[in-house]
């Protein structure tokens, strides 16, 4: 009989402990794939980052240096310019990235590091309890906005994938959601291309993946993952927003 | 020169005076050996860039002044806590805060006792001369790879920016540990992960226990000083950078007025020569302890004296013009005799 699904190889064959809904595991599943399919799973360096996404070189069967919260893009420059024949890449969260790590990814970026980043973007900080992050929707309750994100105190959520468009030293940019069948091909897709990219020494590669956070949303993961496709796509475009090869 | 030669090519640094001459000279330096200098956006970038480099295995450092050394405090005790080895030089300034640009020991107690959080300690070494600053530079290379943990090379702007006659020592031939937990991409091998995060029931314990054995085999094996006219003497001068230097010159001239004084100057502040003082202590019972600050090492230094020795202070904390005369030692040393 012909094996038509497996689990890729990059991951190891573990329980996560991602909570019911959370869209990490099915993020993890696409870069493994991607990771498989371009054949680099032997010479891949993660870059771990401060919240769930710490538990990487628990489910990756791959090499993982960890880095303090918000600056993976520094760990892996050093870790990229001092193996330059290996594939980099950071995994990391929305207010680990686009708050505390807003100078790091910046500047990686305007450098055109040859990495890529998967960077998650579920609109509040997961693992240290659900508080307001940089791209929390406007009105949204969190623990640390109990009346909801207000713009003229909070300012508006930031839109990264756009942010790091413009810059020089990226070749590639997109955000994608990880909601239903179609978007997670093309989710995939686009991951594929950041990793090609980069394979290609191209340049800094940059996926942001609108995903779900039920527990902390205060929602079951069926109105969770609708979420994602409605208010959050709404406000966060998916779409390509930087490719050097249509320059 | 020293860090080239101990074969370091990856620098990350931020510009600070004074310490500008270090990143100045690498970034011309290293390309042409095929290395990597990066000009980081910050003193948190360059030490976590370190932290990525030193992760591979290769040799690497970083450098910076005082505040710049705060900054850096978080990827330091993330790389002490994942045992990963690499050199931050400080060649430090006065403060608190931006403080000024003049010659200070005031960073004594960031650097010996766990600048950053979680309790842990890192090679501390103290030049008081451009050759030391050499070979010192050299010796925390080898000894951050040996012991997997960071070294930092401690000066001020005196020994940062002295013109001195230095001969060029070649890497001496230590004997290394294999770097078999460095990150490589599998190939084929175990998974490698860097890591300072420990959940497991006792693992967090088990670690720190084991980071502190490592810090007393330092203690036994790798603590260094200088003793000069300690045999006989009935007062003990002990002082470290180039405030040593200064007071080395005191003490000869106190010499030639008939006066028994040694110096006994502390090379690697961690580890502390803490039973050298003890030693020296049985004998001479009245210490002076010199810095340039309102006193740090001072504290070390009463922990390690014998139990009826006396030990006074005399500092200047930093600031312009605040670097002491030998005359001014000296008459410190008649005042403390």
């Amino acid at each position: 009989m012909k094996q038509v699904f497996k689990k890729p190889e990059s991951l190891k064959d573990v329980q996560t402990h991602f909570c019911p809904g959370c869209h990490h595991g099915t993020i993890h599943r696409l870069v493994a794939e991607a990771m498989d399919e371009f054949g680099v799973q032997q010479h891949t360096i993660g870059v771990a980052s401060v919240g769930c996404s710490v538990f990487l070189y628990g489910y990756f069967d791959i090499d993982v240096v960890e880095s303090p919260h918000g600056r993976a893009a520094a760990v892996a420059t050093g870790v990229k310019r001092a193996k330059p024949d290996s594939f980099v890449f950071t995994y990391q969260g929305d207010g680990d990235l686009a708050a505390i790590g807003t100078a790091e990814i910046i500047h990686a970026a305007n450098r055109g590091e040859d990495i890529t980043v998967i960077f998650v973007n579920n609109t509040t900080y997961g693992m240290t309890g659900g508080q307001m992050a940089p791209t929390t929707l406007l009105g949204q309750r969190t623990s640390t906005s109990p009346y909801g994100r207000n713009k003229s105190k909070d300012g508006a959520p930031i839109r990264m994938a756009e942010l790091l468009s413009q810059l020089e030293g990226v070749a590639f940019s997109a955000r994608v959601a990880v909601d239903s069948p179609r978007n997670l091909m093309d989710a995939k897709k686009q991951i594929k291309k950041a990793f090609r990219y980069q394979v290609e020494g191209k340049g800094f590669s940059f996926i942001e993946a609108l995903s779900a956070c039920p527990t902390n949303w205060g929602m079951n993961p069926l109105s969770a993952n609708a979420r994602v496709g409605a208010e959050m796509c709404d406000y966060f475009k998916p779409g390509v927003y930087k490719n050097v090869e249509n320059l | 020169m020293a860090a080239i030669e101990a074969g370091c090519r990856y620098y990350f640094g931020y510009p600070i005076t004074p310490q500008s001459d270090i990143p100045e000279y690498l970034s011309r330096e290293l390309p042409k050996l095929g290395g990597e200098f990066i000009q980081a956006e910050s003193e948190i970038a360059s030490i976590n860039m370190l932290l990525g480099a030193s992760a591979t295995g290769v040799r690497a450092m970083t450098s910076s002044s005082s505040p710049g050394i705060s900054l850096k405090q978080e990827g330091i005790s993330y790389m002490a806590g994942s045992e990963l080895p690499g050199v931050i030089v400080n060649i430090s300034r006065s403060g608190p805060g931006l403080g000024g640009i003049d010659a200070s020991q005031a960073d004594y107690f960031q650097a010996v006792k766990g600048g950053g959080h979680g309790g842990y300690h890192i090679v501390v070494l103290a030049p008081a001369s451009v050759q030391e600053l050499y070979d010192l530079t050299m010796l925390a290379f080898d000894l951050a790879d040996n012991y997997r943990m960071p070294a930092m090379v401690l000066g001020d702007s005196v020994v940062g920016q002295m013109k001195e006659a230095l001969v060029a020592n070649r890497r001496p031939d230590t004997k290394l540990p294999p770097k078999d937990w460095a990150v490589r991409g599998r190939g084929g091998g175990e998974q490698r992960v860097v890591k300072s995060l420990f959940l497991g029931d006792g693992e967090l314990e088990a670690h720190n226990w084991r980071l502190h054995a490592k810090y007393q085999e330092l203690k036994e094996r790798e603590t260094r000083w200088e003793e000069f006219m300690v045999a006989d003497a009935r007062l003990l001068v002990t002082a470290f950078g180039s405030t040593a230097r200064i007071v080395k010159t005191a003490v000869m001239m106190a010499r030639e007025a008939g006066l028994k004084v040694g110096l006994l100057r502390p090379v690697t502040l961690f580890p502390f020569p803490e039973k050298a003082l003890q030693r020296a202590t049985q004998q001479c019972k009245k210490v002076l302890d010199i810095e340039l600050n309102t006193g740090q090492m001072v504290e070390d230094v009463r922990l390690c004296v014998a139990r009826d020795a006396e030990v006074n202070f005399y500092g200047r904390p930093p600031g312009a013009g605040s670097l002491p005369t030998p005359e001014e030692l000296l008459e410190q040393i008649r005042k403390h005799y």
